[in-house]
């Protein structure tokens, strides 16, 4: 996982007319070139607001997003499973970590980002405010989330800014990783005995509304895109890639047999598109606010883990730390 | 070669690394700092790794899939020591419990790389790096933080004293110490018991913390006798594979 990080919430636009015009001009001009811009170059102020709020909300993701499949790794069945789901979470709290590595290149230092998280300042994504009730649930998240995930952070890398992409480039190699891991699973329950198939579509049906919300608003009603795309920091609308999601996924769900819960789903051969009923955008609305089923425990959980831990990095504080990186 | 005496001293190591393992993997996305969280998760996939591993040397004398073996146990059959069991408390807690558990842990396997009994040896031999790290992380850490600050010396102090008499129960004998040690298997618990502790004093000796007194160790795990703590660890563990356990997850 996990996020796309601009699905969540956008910097203020204003305070563009401010800036030196000339430097706007050429910085608009590197990227226009495919430059990356670099942490010393120059950049507008709202560039690199958005930006740190883009990555930070993307490392908060794969932060949060540990928590509903982390609970599964001490009831994974086997140790084939047991053993692929510890290093798969252990890759998304990496990937937070090289994120939070990126988005402080802009300036803001991980402290303040994780502050901003546990007070309810900053978001992270949506989908990971819905609880995972069952083993299959978590076999929805390896596959499925992920995939989603893969599609914006596919179009993030060829991005604008350099730290950002190439985390991204180390991420998304990580990534297909988990998208096997996460197929795999759901294979076998599809194919599996009658109460394994039962799990895993009652799975579908529960995280099928939150999948669709996942990459964010439809582009008729999400403002302020048009800059954000010229920088190259958004790089795909929203409906393109929940488009492009719905294109490689639909046919292999329904491959295995399953089914999703929308009688309208089907792909416009004249156009290419996918048609769908729209999700429910206010119930998006109120849980990305903070009103959903798992929004305060995740929180709190978090909350609880950083006090538990701040007499340890206290410690770190004083002379002599050294880190013991894993070998893998 | 005495084959009851060989299982009794796999199943030993396995259960160990199985639910220490587990134990540790607890600590994903709970960490004090995310460095930690992937180092206690890289840890645990060791443990789990070569739990299985020595699970599948004994499928291969003759005892059940190591699947089965794993999840289908309840606490009675186990012979983990019982400081594995333990919940993890705070992260001095399972940071001591590492340390304690990991020095053995490494001396242990060292001392199997001259088994008599060649998969045992193939094996010791092969995870050898993977310890080297276990080690070496404790070791930074515990001296680290064995020498820092007020709160954290007086809560490792405090985490040692605790587990210390759990410490002394991973060399709980065996029944089958002597044809252990005359077959040439392992050279035996006491044996190993002496450099561990020789070691611990070593770097103990480095921070600001003391030795605990001397104390009775916590016996019984190598026998089936666990604390309150292990069967519904082994409930969690199996909630999922229970539901059927013929399927194919
Ligand atoms: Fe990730
Ligand atoms: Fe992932
Ligand atoms: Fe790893």
């Amino acid at each position: 996982m996990y996020g796309g990080g601009n699905t969540f919430e956008s910097a203020k636009f204003e305070g563009l007319e401010n800036e030196d015009p000339q430097k706007l001009a050429e910085f608009e001009a590197r990227i226009e070139r495919g430059e990356k811009i670099e942490p010393s170059d120059w950049m507008p102020k709202l560039y690199r607001k958005q930006l740190i709020r883009m990555i930070e909300q993307h490392a908060h993701s794969e932060i949060i997003g540990a928590l509903p499949e982390g609970t599964w790794i001490t009831r994974a069945p086997g140790f084939k499973r047991k053993l692929a789901l510890m290093a798969k979470v252990q890759d998304e709290v990496g990937h937070a970590q090289l994120l939070y590595s990126a988005a402080e290149t802009l300036g803001k230092p991980r402290e303040a980002m994780i502050d901003d998280l546990i007070t309810g300042k900053s978001k992270y994504s949506n989908i990971f405010n819905y609880p995972a009730f069952t083993w299959a649930d978590s076999c929805f998240i390896s596959w499925l989330v992920d995939a989603g995930a893969i599609v914006n952070q596919l179009a993030n890398a060829r991005g604008s800014y350099g730290p950002y992409c190439r985390a991204l480039d180390r991420i998304c190699a990580e990534e297909s990783f988990h998208l096997k891991y996460g197929h795999h699973c759901v294979i076998h329950m599809a194919t599996g005995s009658e109460k394994q198939r039962e799990m895993m579509q009652a799975a579908i049906n529960r995280w099928w509304g939150p999948m669709m919300h996942f990459f964010g608003p439809p582009d008729k009603v999400s403002v302020h895109t048009e800059v954000l795309m010229k920088w190259k920091v958004k790089m795909a609308s929203n409906d393109d890639c929940r488009n492009q999601f719905l294109d490689m996924y639909v046919p292999k769900i329904w491959e295995l047999g399953l089914t999703i819960p929308d009688p309208n789903l089907k792909k416009n051969e004249d156009t290419g598109r996918w048609e769908y009923t729209e999700p429910d955008w206010e119930e998006f609305k109120r849980v990305i606010n903070g009103d959903g089923p798992c929004n305060k425990e995740r929180l709190a959980v978090r909350r609880t883990a950083e006090e538990r831990g701040a007499w340890v990095r206290k410690a770190l504080l004083a002379p002599k730390t050294e880190y013991v990186a894993p070998l893998a | 070669m005495n084959q009851t005496a060989l299982k009794e001293l796999l199943y030993k190591i396995a259960d160990d690394q199985l639910i220490l393992g587990h134990r540790n993997s607890e600590w994903t996305g709970m960490g004090p700092l995310l460095e930690e969280d992937i180092a206690f998760s890289s840890m645990a996939q060791d443990k789990v790794g070569q739990s299985h591993a020595i699970y599948q040397i004994l499928h291969e004398i003759g005892e059940g899939e190591p699947d089965q073996v794993a999840f289908m146990r309840n606490a009675e059959q186990f012979h983990n020591c019982q400081m594995v069991e333990l919940p993890n408390g705070e992260y001095d807690f399972s940071l001591m419990r590492h340390f304690l558990y990991d020095t053995a842990e490494a001396i242990r396997f060292d001392m199997l790389t001259k088994s008599s009994y060649e998969p045992l040896a193939l094996l010791a031999k092969k995870i050898q790096g993977e310890l080297r790290y276990h080690t070496m992380h404790a070791k930074t850490w515990i001296k680290q933080l064995g020498t820092a600050t007020e709160e954290s010396k007086s809560r490792l102090q405090t985490s040692f004293n605790e587990l210390f008499p759990y410490a002394l129960g991973m060399f709980e004998q065996s029944p089958y110490e002597n044809d252990i040690i005359a077959d040439g298997i392992f050279p035996g618990e006491e044996a190993l018991k002496e450099k561990w502790m020789a070691r611990v004093e070593e770097i103990i000796g480095q921070t600001d913390l003391k030795m605990p007194e001397v104390s009775e160790a916590k016996l019984g795990g190598r026998k089936g006798e666990h604390t309150e703590y292990l069967q519904p660890l082994l409930d969690e563990m199996s909630e999922v594979f229970k539901i059927d356990p013929t399927a194919d997850w």
